[in-house]
């Protein structure tokens, strides 16, 4: 994993050079836009990203039209809570302690994120 | 992708695999900013039109264009549910009106024919020919004919169906079985590995042993199988021995399973060990990726399509992505499950090539369901990451179904696999 974002952060560094933010820009400037670089690629498309295969089983956004419980316009604090209590197994599940187990911390906060404000923009 | 690399191979593949195609570094034809973001799709199964929705949900300004022949695309999963009497082919129908309506994804029905990577289009079989900036290929299989002696296409249409591709194939076994005899014999002979949806022949096996005990309990199934183990294979022993005891005999390729050929006439199949009779027969022949993929010379030696992992563009064309059953994606099986869960990293991926961004590195899921009987079911889950070994399981997630798991945990299972069929279905063609 670390090996994944300390690469995707080195991709991204590239690209950003070889775009010319860098090389010319002064050093102020230049150490914002490898910030906002370094957002554009780690914060914003991660949690789309570790998010989308959820709604496999619980429905576009999370809003399930089965058995497997929804929970479309749930807040982040409720999705993160959920999540670690699935993966620590304080909370019973037939499948979730699975899947739950695959993220780490800083991952399950970005799924919350992702899934605790998707609906609002549906709004 | 399925070999080692080394770390500084792995940064080496992440800069020139993601900034460079995002910069148009890879084939200079190709621009870096696409002005028009022209997508084409082909195949509209759970990888492509996972892509097509996703790619106009996340980003409605992109240009989307689905090539899929049926009107009707009837899944694989559920339909040995259909064999097993649980449901009906209406159920397990979906179609693209949706996509076309309230996604405004451009479906188009045909088929299509040839790639010409240099011009990048796509030719369709009605002569049309569509332009596209950046091509997501998802075929699916293609069955490899000549593999076992006396099986054709034409037999499978007749006597002996594979029904690995649901339609007419699902019908055809199903009448079968409907007419076979109380105390007959069902021969059913899976390939070795890789194939499309690994416990999918021990399903089918569990549904129709369902059937048969509920309408004609004297029958008997034999599964000739080319590999000395499968997929939860504990799981379903057990689950044989609770639900129908001495009704599915499991041979493996050690012990005789392996299969030489086939005999349409006298109904029977040949292995290393000798000849065996069936009443109904239903083969599963070695598979490789769709016929198109070849065509567009997608495919390496082993008949796979070789991707690179972060973006699932193919390493040999540029500009082309395949997805689903068709791609060598690592440790991911070829399931439903997981062609969907690619195309929708690809839809995002690709939206962010065409914003000239980097994409994120993948995230992918897969869950296969199984059901040994209606109340009675059981999965395997797992959770991939891009390492650089390539899309490797995250060690301690995913996993089986416990095998101490107590009645209502598999009941509760039998309950979430139909919540899982009407909710991916739903995700992806509704
Ligand atoms: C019996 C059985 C049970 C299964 N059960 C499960 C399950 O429970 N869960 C699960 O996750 N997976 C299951 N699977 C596996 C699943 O069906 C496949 O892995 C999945 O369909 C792969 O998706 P795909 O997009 O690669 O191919 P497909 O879904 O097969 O889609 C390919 C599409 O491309 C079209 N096409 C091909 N060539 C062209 C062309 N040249 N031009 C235009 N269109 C073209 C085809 O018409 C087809 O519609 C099962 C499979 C079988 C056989
Ligand atoms: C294989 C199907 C499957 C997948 C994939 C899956 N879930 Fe679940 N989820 C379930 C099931 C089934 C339950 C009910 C608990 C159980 O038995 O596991 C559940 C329960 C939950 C709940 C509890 C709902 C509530 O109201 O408290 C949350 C939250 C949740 N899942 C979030 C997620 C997120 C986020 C993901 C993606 C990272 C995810 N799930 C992926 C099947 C799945």
């Amino acid at each position: 994993m670390q090996v994944t974002i300390r690469s995707l952060l080195t991709a991204c560094l590239v690209s950003s050079a070889l775009l010319g933010m860098g090389n010319e820009a002064s050093a102020a400037a230049k150490s914002v836009q490898e910030q906002k670089a370094e957002e554009a690629c780690v914060v914003d498309p991660r949690g789309e990203i570790l998010s989308l295969s959820c709604a496999s089983c619980h429905g576009t956004d999370g809003k399930s039209v089965g058995i497997i419980p929804s929970f479309y316009g749930k807040s982040p604090e409720y999705l993160e809570a959920a999540l670690k209590d699935f993966r620590s197994g304080t909370r019973y599940s037939t499948v979730m302690i699975r899947h739950a187990k695959g993220y780490s911390d800083e991952e399950i906060r970005l799924i919350a994120q992702y899934f605790g404000t998707v609906w609002q923009n549906n709004k | 992708m399925s070999q080692n690399i080394s770390r500084r191979d792995f940064n080496k593949l992440l800069v020139s695999g993601v900034a460079g195609s995002a910069l148009g570094l890879f084939g200079m034809a190709r621009p870096a900013f696409a002005a028009q973001n022209r997508i084409v799709v082909i195949g509209g199964g759970f990888g492509g039109a996972s892509a097509a929705k996703y790619l106009k949900k996340l980003d409605p300004s992109m240009s989307v264009t689905l090539v899929e022949p049926k009107a009707i695309f009837y899944t694989c999963p559920f339909s040995n549910w259909v064999l097993g009497g649980m449901k009906t082919m209406e159920d397990i129908g979906q179609t693209y009106t949706i996509l076309k309506n309230k996604y405004g994804v451009n479906v188009i029905a045909d088929t299509a024919t040839g790639i010409d990577t240099v011009k990048s289009t796509v030719t369709l079989k009605s002569g049309k020919v569509l332009n596209y900036d950046r091509l997501i290929v998802s075929p699916g299989i293609d069955f490899k004919w000549n593999a076992i002696e006396g099986y054709s296409e034409s037999v499978s249409n007749s006597s002996m169906p594979h029904a690995y591709q649901a339609g007419p194939q699902t019908v055809r076994l199903q009448k079968q079985l409907l007419a076979m005899k109380d105390g007959g014999t069902v021969l059913m002979c899976p390939p070795g590995n890789p194939f499309r949806c690994p416990p999918g022949p021990y399903e089918r096996a569990s549904l129709i042993a369902h059937y048969l005990k509920e309408k004609k309990p004297k029958s008997k199934i034999i599964i000739l199988d080319a590999k000395d183990k499968f997929s939860k294979q504990g799981l379903f022993k057990k689950g044989w021995e609770r639900l129908y005891p001495g009704m599915i005999e499991w041979r493996s390729g050690a012990t005789g399973g392996k299969i030489t050929g086939v005999n349409a006439s006298s109904m029977s199949v040949m292995t290393e060990f000798g000849t065996e009779k069936g009443d109904v027969i239903n083969i599963i022949p070695p598979q490789q990726a769709g016929k198109i993929a070849f065509d567009a010379g997608l495919t390496d030696a082993s008949g796979w399509c070789p991707i690179n992992p972060i973006t699932f563009e193919s390493i040999i064309q540029p500009g082309i992505h395949v997805i689903g059953d068709a791609a060598i994606a690592g440790a991911m099986p070829k399931s439903g499950f997981a062609a969907s869960s690619q195309g929708k990293v690809v839809a995002a991926s690709i939206i962010r090539l065409c914003q000239g961004k980097v994409p994120a590195p993948p995230s992918l899921v897969n869950t296969c369901y199984s059901l040994l009987g209606p109340g009675y079911g059981v999965s395997v889950a797992g959770v991939y990451k891009l390492t650089s070994a390539g899309i490797v399981e995250i060690p301690g997630s995913g996993g089986l179904t416990p095998m101490d798991a107590d009645d209502d945990h598999l009941n509760e299972e039998a309950m979430f696999a139909r919540g899982w069929y009407n909710n991916i279905v739903q995700d992806i063609w509704g």
